[in-house]
């Protein structure tokens, strides 16, 4: 409890270093991801993210010190570097993007690897930490480099509030922005500098493989919540901070756990709790609803099958066997009879020993259904000219959804008819 | 002796995952096998502290069977929660990297993996980890003989499924038309990749072995159009990756697997220029000349 009241109150400046860092890279690069994420160019932020190791090698070579303007510098010209070459690659010969995009991201990174151990090896004792690139250093961020991110991060986020409806409109309908002379290209132009700033200064905290994470996971999170751009992408900047300010806590109650990796850890727990418990696109709510789906389609069905049984005996009120049951409508027995025990439930049938009987509210109800599938039938033929015996399926389906305002706009529309176009009564 | 046993230690990753790459990038797969091979390594970690070894069989199949697993539950994500699949890849995977990372500074004293031997491997320590029979004899690198039977293991799963590979490949419903389970195929294919990243993972680590899955078979593709032409010169670009670039890294003495990634890549860039039918250079001559043909044309036309 000491160390989270230690940790809270920021009396420490390295830990207000660290915090008010990761919170500025996650939060960054989460609005600026949001944007590649919408135009599903989620994963040319990892070939970025890899392909910045070369160039603050070379820029390390070159300048011979480690001034982290220099290197994100390098960092900046090979990031951009690789996202020209995927578009010229896919653009200029039969390779598809995702080839591309791996191609660039590994060979980039292979170059990258080969110049860092090859500056390791040359025993240069300014070196050291140049690999820091690799896994991040957000635990040991220090007051100049704070400078240096946070100036980006203000670039970042001031020029996607400038340019917020561009970019929406960019991410969702490219053509039409061209046809209504927007500046398309250089947009593209500007929000690919965006991602690659945005991973240059993320890759400081969590690295290079796991800056994707960065970019893509609050992203998507967020996307499962709401439909809304603008909520998204500040919901999507909440995540990315509460996982670097979390990710910044657990690396300053046990020292020895990695920063970035944790950062990353808690965004895929938010994002994939977000994946399945979101209400509507949830994977939960969504089964729920698929579930009571189901269970509404075989329960009318089932009304609608004693109503049907009923009319052909002129006796609604009949007792009804299982086997009887399953010779009209082939379903095992075990789905009719947890049918059969939902309507009990509901008060739509009752059980008379072995047999099944229709309540007056179940009859009702099952008639409802009846009369919908008639009444549809006989739309499809009379208003869209549909032969007769090609009706049947189409009924059969729209016979659940239909609901009562249109069950009287196709009465009314149809002139409350008798009878359906195979000469059944339609019953009222 | 050791410079052979680290250029065959690289010709057969290499060539393996050359093989596979093939598949992967025609199946518009890449970022797929990117994944796996990050996505391996809380296997690798799990395993390697379950067995205590890094080369033993059991450690092979577990940290594979995460591979396979990673695809399912990019599959899951995709068509059950209706997230892109680029979001999905992206996702995924970088947890599962998070999650082996997190794992290796816990058990830091238990296992004996480090970060950058994750990233680039450490091919160069091949050699030194022999394997050594009882009665003294030396056998040679313990790498080797996992990687060859991995190699010889992907061999002939590609030369026994050859047909069904091909046809879910190219053309997945006229498979499923004659009986070929597409998805069996599919995880079969995964299950090959994850095995392979999972035995090159200490030679070339976890992204270096991508540039071997995907460099090679993409330059194989802009040079042919036969398909089993293009994985044996997939498997012949492999050989030479690993040559040229261990002499690479002795001349500047970097990682090697660094530099095989990098020799893959200018042989992809020598491709992507001077291929005789695919290259940049070919194709903007022949723009030209059918620019001027059609200048000539219409010039005779209006005479």
């Amino acid at each position: 409890m000491d160390s989270l009241i230690e940790f809270f109150s920021f009396s420490d400046p390295n830990i207000r270093y660290v915090v008010a860092g990761s919170v500025l890279l996650a939060a960054s690069a989460a609005i600026v991801g949001s944007f590649t994420f919408l135009k599903k160019k989620a994963l040319s932020g990892d070939a970025v993210a890899h392909s910045v190791l070369p160039g603050v090698c070379l820029a390390f070579i070159l300048s011979g010190t480690k001034n982290p303007f220099y290197l994100v510098l390098g960092a900046f010209a090979t990031g951009w570097l690789s996202l020209v070459f995927i578009d010229n690659i896919v653009a200029r010969s039969k390779i598809k993007e995702d080839t591309a995009t791996g191609l660039i991201l590994s060979v980039f990174f292979g170059v990258g690897i080969l110049l860092l151990t090859a500056i390791q090896h040359s025993g240069n004792a300014a070196q050291s930490g140049l690999d820091q690139f690799l896994f991040g250093k957000a635990a040991s961020l220090v007051g100049s480099d704070l400078i240096v991110f946070s100036s980006i991060s203000v670039i970042l986020i001031a020029s996607v509030i400038l340019f917020f409806k561009e970019f929406t409109l960019i991410a969702f309908d490219e053509n039409f922005a061209k046809a209504i002379g927007f500046p398309v290209r250089g947009l593209e132009l500007l929000l690919t500098t965006l991602t690659v700033l945005a991973v240059v200064i993320g890759i400081q905290a969590v690295g290079v493989v796991l800056m994707a994470a960065m970019l893509i996971t609050p992203a998507a999170a967020a996307r499962f919540w709401t439909d809304k751009l603008r909520v998204m992408v500040i919901l999507a900047a909440f995540i990315g901070a509460f996982s670097g300010i979390c990710g910044a806590y657990i690396s300053y109650i046990a020292p020895a756990m990695p920063t970035g990796p944790w950062i990353v850890m808690v965004l895929s727990i938010l994002a994939i709790g977000s994946f399945f418990l979101a209400p509507r696109k949830g994977i939960m709510s969504r089964y729920l609803l698929q579930r009571k789906n189901q269970n509404q389609i075989l329960e009318e069905n089932l009304l609608k099958l004693f109503y049907k049984m009923g009319e052909k005996d002129q006796d609604y009120l009949k007792e009804r066997s299982l086997k009887s049951i399953q010779e009209k409508r082939p379903y095992s027995f075990r789905k009719i009879k947890r049918g059969l025990q939902r309507l009990l439930q509901q008060g739509f049938l009752e059980r008379k020993k072995d047999k099944w009987q229709l309540t007056l509210a179940g009859k009702s109800k099952g008639q409802r259904v009846v009369k919908l599938h008639r009444l549809w039938e006989l739309y499809l033929t009379e208003k869209m000219n549909i032969a007769p015996d090609h009706v049947h399926d189409d009924a059969e389906t729209i016979e659940h959804i239909i609901t009562p305002e249109i069950e009287r706009k196709l009465e009314k529309k149809l002139g409350y008819p008798k009878t359906d176009p195979h000469q059944s009564d339609i019953p009222y | 002796m050791n410079a052979f046993w680290i250029i065959l230690t690289g010709s057969l990753v290499a060539v393996t995952c050359g093989l596979l790459g093939c598949y992967l990038i025609l199946r518009k797969m890449a970022m797929v096998g990117d994944a796996i091979s990050h996505a391996v390594l809380p296997g690798i970690v799990l395993a390697f502290l379950f067995t205590g070894s890094r080369d033993s069989v059991p450690m092979l199949i577990g940290a594979g069977a995460i591979g396979v697993f990673t695809t399912f539950l990019i599959e899951f994500f995709h068509r059950r929660g209706g997230l892109q699949t680029d979001a999905s890849i992206g996702v995924t995977f970088t947890w599962l990297f998070a999650l082996g990372i997190i794992l290796i500074s816990v058990f830091a004293g238990k296992v004996d993996l480090d970060q950058d031997c994750v990233l680039y491997g450490e091919i160069a320590y091949v050699p030194i980890d022999l394997w050594i029979t009882k009665s003294g004899f030396i056998m040679g690198p313990q790498a080797v003989y996992i990687l060859s039977l991995v190699f010889i293991l992907v061999l002939s799963f590609i030369l026994f499924g050859y047909k069904e590979l091909y046809l879910t490949t190219f053309d997945p419903a006229f498979a499923a038309a004659i009986g070929i389970s597409t998805s069996l195929w599919h995880y079969m294919l995964m299950g090959a990749v994850s095995l392979t990243t999972v035995a090159s993972f200490e030679s070339v680590g976890a992204i270096l072995v991508v540039a071997l899955l995907i460099a090679n078979p993409a330059t194989a593709y802009l040079l042919t159009e036969n398909f089993k032409k293009m994985l044996s010169l997939s498997a012949l670009l492999g050989v030479f990756t690993s040559i040229l670039g261990y002499f690479l890294a002795t001349l500047i003495d970097g990682s090697i697997a660094g530099a095989m990634s990098t020799v893959a890549g200018i042989f992809f860039l020598l491709a992507f220029l001077f291929s005789p039918k695919e290259g940049v250079i070919y194709k903007s001559f022949l723009k030209r000349s059918n620019i001027k043909l059609a200048k000539t044309q219409m010039v005779k036309n209006e005479k």
